[in-house]
């Protein structure tokens, strides 16, 4: 029988600097003022509570994403759409080697309801895991209330595109003022002449200004979508969270600004590669590779997927490449 | 002190872009299919549709957006995102779907589309359209403009990863 909801979460009352403890098959979670502290059979993991939260975070809200979430060179997730591996030390060389590392396999809503039930629980009330860190408090200290409103946000996923009529809306005053970093980002929108009859058809809307607007980082959101082609644009300040273990090939088109992004093995974190996206630039993300980005000034980021959940077996079976383009 | 609230969004142009690049330690350039969509369209013919991203049948395509395009339809959705000047786009209601329905890509149209006028967009940078399935559209531009098109791979997309790439 599969349950979901709080009465399949293994937790604790909590502990006394006022976090519930969360057990997950072997693995065991801890959260004191500065850390999370991750156990295992073969080792334990210590990470801050900063860096934690706003891994957790990603990995809730993308409900896995694509392929593999690092929340550092040690714990992690692998999506397999339907089920997750929860891991320590998998994709880390000296871990492996000291057989230290450890990978349980948990259907989907079991560790969906779990994380989600540790980010909201650890989470204090002034501290939101989706904010710039210049927008945002500190994580740090006892159990001091909750941000469930910052943590349960809603996802934007357009199923045709935003602004058309029915679908997801663009962003106004309102809701979401424009973030101080793109206040010279024009907010003009575009002259749209439907005839009579054609107004749900004859639409348009300035995505530029709509990424202005965006309250939250690293966090890809789908405004158009041609069959399994997902427009995924998402502002950028400071580093990606995560460490972004590609199962198939992505794509980025540099909107605005710039990023620096570090490639490493997928398998192994050797590094690869440091790329370097200015505006204008396009480039592809393999998939046998992990990334990691870096923008100084908030940006804007396209990332464009391919949706299809039989690219991992084509890739797997040969009967697609890690690589984008055979040039 | 820097003034806090003194920032610049730097979006590229035709006339200004500045390009990255890729600091290689153990992999190929090639790998990540590297290019710019401005330095794409700067040596594109108006209204050519080269691919910059490919993921399976999917593209990505830059276009050149100068004088008037021919009519072309599609039998999916497709989005254009004007990212450097303007682009006005004219769509019409086709009396039938000209374009296959299990075709990717959009076809040309010979002459003047038959069909209902269902209206006009003036796009600007940062501005995205619908180009409605089965729908029959034409751009125009004033002066040379960039559009970004999300489609599928079809027969009219120009692949010339080796001219556009770092490597």
């Amino acid at each position: 029988m599969t349950t979901t909801g709080a009465n399949m979460i293994d937790q604790s009352d909590a502990n006394a600097q006022g976090y519930r403890e969360f057990t997950l098959g072997a693995f065991h979670f801890r959260r004191d003022e500065f850390f999370a502290h991750v156990t295992w059979p073969t080792g334990k993991h210590v990470m801050s509570v900063d860096a934690f939260l706003r891994a957790l975070q990603r990995d809730v809200a993308w409900d896995f994403f694509y392929g593999t979430v690092n929340f550092d060179a040690v714990l992690g997730t692998v999506n397999h759409y339907g089920t997750v591996d929860l891991f320590a030390g998998r994709f880390n060389d000296a871990y492996r080697k000291a057989e230290l590392d450890h990978s349980e396999n948990f259907d989907t809503p079991l560790i969906r309801e779990t994380f989600k039930a540790m980010l909201d629980d650890w989470t204090n009330a002034d501290f939101d895991p989706f904010a710039s860190p210049a927008e945002t408090d500190k994580p740090f200290g006892v159990k001091d209330g909750s941000n469930t409103e910052a943590v349960t946000r809603r996802r934007v996923s357009a199923r045709r595109m935003v602004g058309v009529p029915g679908d997801e809306q663009v962003r106004t005053d309102a809701t979401h003022p424009i973030n101080r970093m793109f206040a010279d980002v024009p907010q003009d929108e575009p002259e749209v002449h439907a005839e009579p009859g054609f107004e749900e058809e004859v639409c348009a809307y300035n995505l530029f200004a709509y990424l202005s607007r965006s309250d939250v980082t690293w966090n890809p959101s789908v405004v158009s979508v041609c069959k399994n082609s997902l427009y995924c644009p998402t502002t950028e300040e400071y580093i990606l969270p995560i460490v972004h273990g590609n199962d198939r090939v992505e794509w980025f088109v540099q909107l605005s600004d710039e990023i620096v992004w570090d490639v490493q093995d997928r398998d192994t974190g050797v590094p690869r590669a440091k790329v370097t996206m200015k505006a204008g630039d396009v480039a592809a993300m393999p998939g046998d590779i992990r990334h990691q980005g870096y923008s100084p000034k908030r940006s804007m980021l396209l990332v464009w997927e391919n949706a299809s959940p039989e690219i991992p077996e084509l890739i797997r079976t040969g009967q697609a490449s890690v690589y984008p383009v055979d040039f | 002190m820097a003034d806090s609230a003194s920032y610049t969004t730097r979006f590229g142009s035709l006339d200004d872009y500045e390009k990255g690049g890729i600091e290689i330690i153990d992999d190929q350039p090639r790998n990540y299919a590297f290019s710019n969509m401005f330095e794409v369209a700067s040596t594109s013919q108006p209204w050519e549709k080269v691919a910059v991203g490919k993921n399976m049948e999917y593209v990505l395509e830059v276009i050149r957006a100068e004088g008037t395009s021919e009519w072309r339809t599609c039998a999916h959705d497709e989005f254009p995102l004007v990212v450097d000047g303007e682009v006005t786009v004219e769509l019409v209601k086709l009396a039938a779907p000209a374009a296959p329905a299990d075709k990717g890509g959009s076809i040309r149209l010979d002459g003047e589309p038959a069909g209902q006028p269902m209206g006009r967009i003036v796009l600007r940078r940062g501005h995205q359209a619908l180009l409605p399935a089965n729908a029959a559209y034409r751009f125009s531009a004033a002066r040379p403009s960039v559009i970004l098109l999300q489609t599928i791979l079809g027969d009219d997309t120009i692949e010339r990863w080796a001219e556009i790439c770092l490597t």
